[in-house]
């Protein structure tokens, strides 16, 4: 039976919540350079550290890219690593984000979602996480506070699962969450080995038994590493279902890869990413109470993609909304939009979708703004059709 | 002769007594008076990264590229070699110069690029609110450094030096007539020319008291600028630890061929329309 350990309340940005689960994981190396909206995250472990809270090397590197490829080689050594960037920061460690993932080896990274240049933007969208959407990386949702801290622990224990072995990133809406201090509830520190023991790299860098890591395999082999890649991201839904029931019992908590609001016998559904969910749940609650049959849906895990549970939550509405932060500049629409789209089309789903592209560079989507989306959302399975495909929210043109 | 207005409509959201206020007069000034020494205004192309310094584009009114952190002497170098008549000045920060960008400050100075870069060297990141850079001393109490910094400085008059750089000064955001001269000099030299500032960040790390006291002037006391190993002397004088006095001036400046000649032999990449014609085509689009 669920045994839910004392709880603490207390009251949180969403850096500062990040930092504290990372505190609560112990990790052995942290290294980041510094840039905004994440920069409270490593600030608040270097304080950990220098008060001897953790016992963890802290590096402040000499360039983001320098720092995901310490932990790279610190995450072979076995040491349990993370790190956290956004926007630029995260474009400059894009190679070494390919390497981390096909070395397979296991680290948690906060991004604090932000637009990318140019021009120069520090507002929140997830151009950043979406161009390192194909890397090989898990990538998680928050949608508030309280998840940016769970799921950070989660990322632990799944990266760091033998049957897993791959880095995992944490993404919480810059400034949005980042920045914004809410009621968060943490697990006391004693719990929290019982829910994620020290790391246990099968495959540390050991001299005893000599390895080469990320060696050159020419076109008779590098098939079979990638495919390696694939069917370890294929293994993560069962494996999430394990962390995830693990982390309920001492939380009480319960996190699917894909939350809902109301879906169940809604006509229309929104989906969106992050703290939009928020928003969107907000207002669709008064809604239904009016008699509009709209629900909402949000990714907690958006790679590897739970084609699964969107087919099934999908199947039986009329229409449906996808939501994009980011867009595939020359391609169809936004990327959520077209991963639906395609998960639509390959279950055997015909029904209209509807993308709505806004919040670009942080621009504000207010309350007003998802009353406005949940309503179309409705209308379109009303009429069974959108009048576009994809919509620029609130652009000026 | 009127002097050029370089004003711009841009609010100046600097802290109140910056030392970038001081680099800002002085850019302007040298600026000034290059055009009025004849350098067609046109032909001035600034540059930044990303850092506080780098809205200082956005307070000088002539044609400008904000760039990504670190990367301002790639995109200069470009701006250079498409166009060698430009003159090409990039400012930086000293996490921007010295840390994220640090390959291409040597590699400016190996090529020689005719390109200068004036570093904004507050010895912190003072955007990101109080972290230690490259140049910050041993033991500097930053924001991801409670306990002190555990790294020495870099020092980046002496990089510049085994680097291969023709011109390397170091001028003060405080002493704001002899940082006109170094920039003005620096425009004038032929090759990838250094100005490091010492520009306190009155906010995360206030070295306002102390350098006032202890810089000196290299060329007020005597300094052989063709000299490399004195110049390599002054440059290991002093390294950002507050103690001692504190070398300002040229250090070092010899003329040899720039990486444009070299490359280029005279060609110009690309005919363009530009300089007399700026005002026609704004005509046609605007």
């Amino acid at each position: 039976m669920a045994r839910v350990a004392q709880v603490r309340k207390t009251a949180m940005m969403g850096d500062e919540a990040v930092a504290y689960a990372v505190k609560q994981a112990d990790v052995d190396v942290v290294a980041a350079y510094p840039i905004t909206p994440q920069t409270i995250i490593v600030e608040r472990l270097s304080e950990y550290v220098a008060d001897g809270e953790l016992n963890a090397s802290f590096i402040q590197a000499e360039s983001e890219h320098s720092a995901i490829s310490i932990c790279v080689g610190a995450s072979l050594a076995g040491a349990r690593v993370f790190t956290s960037t956004a926007s630029q920061g995260l474009a400059l460690m894009h190679e070494i984000l390919h390497a981390a993932s096909s070395m397979r080896a296991p680290m948690v990274m906060a991004i604090a979602n932000r637009a990318l240049n140019s021009p120069l933007n520090i507002h929140c969208d997830h151009s950043d996480v979406m161009n390192a959407r194909d890397t090989g990386w898990i990538h998680l949702f928050a949608t508030d506070v309280q998840e940016a801290y769970d799921l950070t622990l989660m990322a632990f224990r799944l990266g760091e699962d033998r049957r897993i072995l791959l880095p995992v990133s944490v993404n919480l809406d810059g400034f949005i969450l980042s920045h914004s201090v809410e009621p968060l509830e943490v697990l006391p520190d004693h719990e929290v080995p019982e829910f994620l023991p020290p790391k246990d790299y099968p495959y540390a860098i050991d001299p005893s038994r000599p390895a080469t890591y990320g060696a050159m395999a020419l076109p008779d082999t590098y098939m079979e590493f990638r495919l390696q890649l694939h069917e370890a991201l294929q293994k993560v839904p069962s494996v999430w279902g394990e962390v995830s029931r693990s982390f309920e019992e001492v939380s009480g908590r319960r996190y699917s890869m894909v939350k809902s609001f109301a879906v169940d016998g809604s006509d229309a559904v929104v989906v969106a990413l992050g703290s939009t969910y928020g928003t969107l749940k907000h207002v669709a609650r008064r809604l239904r109470d009016e008699g509009l049959r709209v629900g909402v849906a949000s990714l907690t895990m958006y790679r590897p993609f739970p084609e699964d549970v969107l087919a099934r939550m999908l199947g039986d509405v009329k229409a449906v909304v996808v939501m994009d932060r980011a867009y595939s500049y020359g391609g169809l629409g936004g990327p959520l939009y077209t991963d639906i789209l395609s998960t639509l089309y390959r279950n055997g789903v015909e029904i209209p979708v509807l993308n709505v592209v806004y919040g670009l560079g942080g621009r504000d989507f207010t309350v007003r703004d998802a009353e406005e989306v949940l309503r179309m959302a409705a209308e379109g399975a009303e009429r069974g059709g959108f009048p576009e495909k994809v919509v620029w929210w609130g652009v000026r043109r | 002769m009127t002097v050029v207005s370089l004003e711009t409509y841009a609010e100046n959201t600097w802290c109140p007594g910056c030392g970038d206020f001081g680099i800002l007069a002085a850019a302007k000034a040298a600026i000034q008076e290059l055009v009025r020494e004849g350098t067609p205004l046109e032909n001035i192309v600034i540059l930044s990264g990303i850092g506080c310094h780098g809205k200082i584009v956005d307070y000088i009114n002539v044609n400008s590229f904000y760039s990504l952190h670190g990367r301002v002497l790639p995109a200069a170098t470009g701006i250079k070699m498409a166009n060698p008549e430009l003159t090409v000045i990039g400012f930086a920060g000293d996490g921007d110069a010295y840390g994220e960008g640090v390959e291409h400050f040597v590699f400016s100075a190996k090529r020689n690029t005719d390109i200068v870069l004036v570093v904004h060297n507050n010895m912190v990141y003072g955007l990101t609110t109080g972290q230690y850079t490259p140049t910050s001393p041993k033991g500097y109490q930053g924001k991801s450094t409670p306990k002190g910094s555990p790294e020495e400085p870099m020092n980046p008059i002496a990089l510049a030096l085994a680097s291969g750089a023709t011109f390397v000064a170091r001028g003060y955001a405080a002493n704001k007539k002899h940082l006109i001269w170094l920039i003005k000099e620096a425009v004038k030299h032929r090759g990838f020319a250094l100005v490091d500032v010492l520009q306190p960040c009155v906010t995360f790390y206030n070295t306002f008291p102390y350098f006032s006291k202890h810089v000196y002037d290299l060329q007020e006391e005597g300094h052989d600028t063709s000299d490399f190993m004195a110049a390599m002397e002054k440059a290991r004088e002093w390294n950002h630890r507050l103690e001692g006095r504190v070398p300002i001036g040229i250090f070092y400046k010899v003329e040899k061929p720039t990486f444009e000649e070299e490359l280029l032999k005279g060609r110009r990449p690309r005919q363009m329309p530009y300089i007399d014609t700026v005002s026609h085509v704004l005509k046609q689009h605007i």
